[in-house]
């Protein structure tokens, strides 16, 4: 932990995510007007002390949308992580813990999911169910969980010879206990980097996708969304344009720069 | 080489088996199934529509039989025709693949090109101003959403400085340009999102790179070579860069989905008609058959780009063959 606290990157990446997710959580107490509140009077006014970001194509106030975008970004790119973390986990043990052909059918299967480009895969999902911000969490997370069903076989793996474990069999703990309670636990540090980073391509996703116009679906705001407005209004109105683009620039950042920072700090052990 | 490249082959098999699979359970969550109520409220899936799926796919016989007609599909090419202008599937996705192959290759030669160089001179002089620097420039790309970088340049470029075009590939008076002159035209159309795509994809490789070199940097032969008192730029570019250029081409291999997936994003901004725009079309409009061609097609390009750098790796070290070799001995 002190060593994490050391690593500017690191600090500075944990600075942006913690100032994002109170910016979320408290999203009411920072917004003066509701996301969704039309004016039609008031139409893509520039910034200033009333609009703080200015107001969009439907006079609704930019910042407030903003924020609760925030509140989207962070939740689809958690719950979509956390599904594939869970999902990762359970085939990297198995595979990694049984061997044989367990193992081979499990890594033939993430080689499988591997050919299909994930952007293909998600927007033939997206097609077949009515985009919502539901569906796009479980389709980012369906899609995502192949490299730490890698990460961790690999690390079962080499653990599973070790002293501990074999005395932990010895003793004729379960299979599940060795699993959850010796294995896990040694091998977590290469999985929470890698779900560090994947928080930050499921922002980006969802944005992408949200920006096509297949994602979260208007009137919920969403960053992605507002940048699919900005652009018919581009070179009009550069506000609709600037903002989310950066808040999404920023969150990726952060995600980016506490994976690396994790990255050199837990596993520069080995 | 040959057993090699057979071994290599055959593990295409369960593969292709596994695409199959996995591309018939997307049709089977399709509304062509009479259970799934809640496409009756989606107007843009009709009763019409719902009858053609099941007829193409053959939705109303046993799951067997309709899993080897996918099967037969798959392998003739066949996925039916347009919902939209009838016209084959297959047909449509093969005019448009040079496209995307096109730009994908461009983008992946100028990743390759800036990712090489940025990767070395950082590992050399690791820890310098330059490293840091790279490193900057190199995750500000990386958390750069690359719709937004686009929407940013082609408003600088296309709208305000009114340099480059900002959609399709070619200008309206193409058919009367020399060939040089359409040469120069495509260049201008593609110049925006081939950089934008190298600048967002340059990450990954770049710091490959790095970790590359400096781990052939910290050899022994290296040592060896800097005892001998060898010019030192001899070391780094005919001996170090040698070795750690190798895993590269597996690296390029491996980014193909990922390419090939992002140009759905591109194509559609930029409006070029390649695969990418393809897809996005018929997910707007519902278009099941193209859909599932381009999946599957999509598919099959990325397990020939990883076959193509498996190949690749293989002629250029020879220690993978021999290892194969003595495993089969």
């Amino acid at each position: 932990m002190k060593k994490i606290l050391k690593h500017k990157l690191a600090v500075s990446g944990s600075v942006i995510i913690i100032a994002m997710v109170i910016l979320a959580i408290l999203a009411p107490f920072f917004c003066r007007y509701s996301p969704d509140d039309i004016d039609i009077g008031q139409y893509l006014l520039p910034p200033s002390a009333d609009h703080l970001l200015g107001t969009d194509q439907l006079g609704r106030d930019l910042f407030s949308r903003m924020v609760y975008g925030a509140r989207i970004s962070l939740s689809v790119g958690f719950i979509s992580v956390g599904l594939a973390v869970i999902i990762g986990m359970f085939f990297g043990a198995i595979a990694g813990y049984y061997g044989g052909i367990t193992d081979a059918v499990i890594m033939r299967f993430v080689d499988i999911m591997l050919c299909f480009p994930k952007l293909f895969l998600i927007l033939a999902l997206v097609a077949l169910f009515e985009p919502s911000i539901y569906i796009i969490m479980v389709v980012i997370g369906v899609t995502s969980w192949m490299g730490i069903a890698r990460l961790l076989r690999a690390e079962i793996l080499s653990l599973k010879q070790r002293d501990f474990v074999l005395a932990a069999k010895a003793c004729g703990v379960s299979d599940v206990v060795i699993i959850m309670r010796h294995l896990i636990p040694n091998a977590i540090g290469p999985i929470i980097v890698n779900a560090t980073l994947g928080v930050a391509a499921a922002i980006l996703l969802e944005s992408g996708l949200s920006f096509l116009g297949l994602g979260v679906q208007p009137p919920t705001a969403s960053w992605g969304n507002i940048l699919m407005d900005a652009k018919f209004t581009l070179g009009i109105a550069w506000w609709m344009t600037v903002f989310p683009g950066v808040a999404i620039f920023i969150t990726v950042l952060g995600y980016n720069l506490l994976g690396e920072g994790l990255r050199d700090t837990l596993m520069a052990r080995k | 080489m040959l057993t090699y490249i057979t071994r290599r082959l055959i593990m295409l098999i369960p593969l292709l088996i596994g695409i199959s699979l996995i591309s018939f359970l997307v049709i089977h969550l399709s509304p062509g199934k009479p259970t799934d109520v809640q496409f009756q409220f989606n107007q843009k899936v009709s009763l019409e529509v719902r009858e053609r799926l099941e007829k193409l796919y053959g939705l109303d016989k046993p799951v067997l039989v309709q899993y080897g007609e996918w099967l037969k599909r798959m392998a003739r090419f066949d996925f039916g025709r347009s919902f939209i202008d009838e016209r084959p599937v297959t047909e449509k996705i093969m005019e448009r693949i040079p496209i995307t192959v096109t730009i994908n290759i461009l983008s992946l030669g100028l990743i390759f090109l800036m990712a090489v160089p940025i990767g070395v001179f950082s590992a050399v002089k690791e820890g310098s101003f330059y490293d840091r620097a790279m490193t900057v420039f190199v995750f500000v790309g990386f958390a750069m959403p690359t719709f937004w970088l686009a929407l940013l340049l082609m408003k600088f470029f296309g709208v305000t400085l009114h340099w480059l075009p900002v959609s399709g590939m070619r200008s309206l008076q193409f058919e009367y340009y020399t060939f040089w002159g359409k040469l120069a035209d495509y260049a201008r159309h593609l110049c925006l999102p081939v950089c934008i795509s190298a600048f967002t994809g340059l990450a990954g490789l770049s710091r490959y790179m790095r970790t590359n070199m400096l781990h052939v940097l910290r050899q022994d032969y290296i040592r060896t070579a800097k005892a001998k008192g060898l010019n030192q730029n001899r070391i780094y570019f005919r001996h170090a860069l040698k070795n750690a250029l190798l895993p590269v081409i597996t690296i390029l291999g491996l980014s193909v989905p990922g390419l090939i997936g992002g140009s759905v994003i591109f194509e559609s901004i930029f409006a070029i008609p390649g695969m990418g725009k393809l897809f996005y079309d018929g997910v707007m409009s519902r278009d099941y058959p193209v859909i599932m061609g381009v999946l599957v097609i999509g598919a099959f390009l990325t397990l020939l780009g990883n076959l193509l750098a498996d190949l690749a790796y293989c002629a250029a070290d020879p220690r993978i063959r021999y290892s194969d070799e003595k495993q089969e001995s």
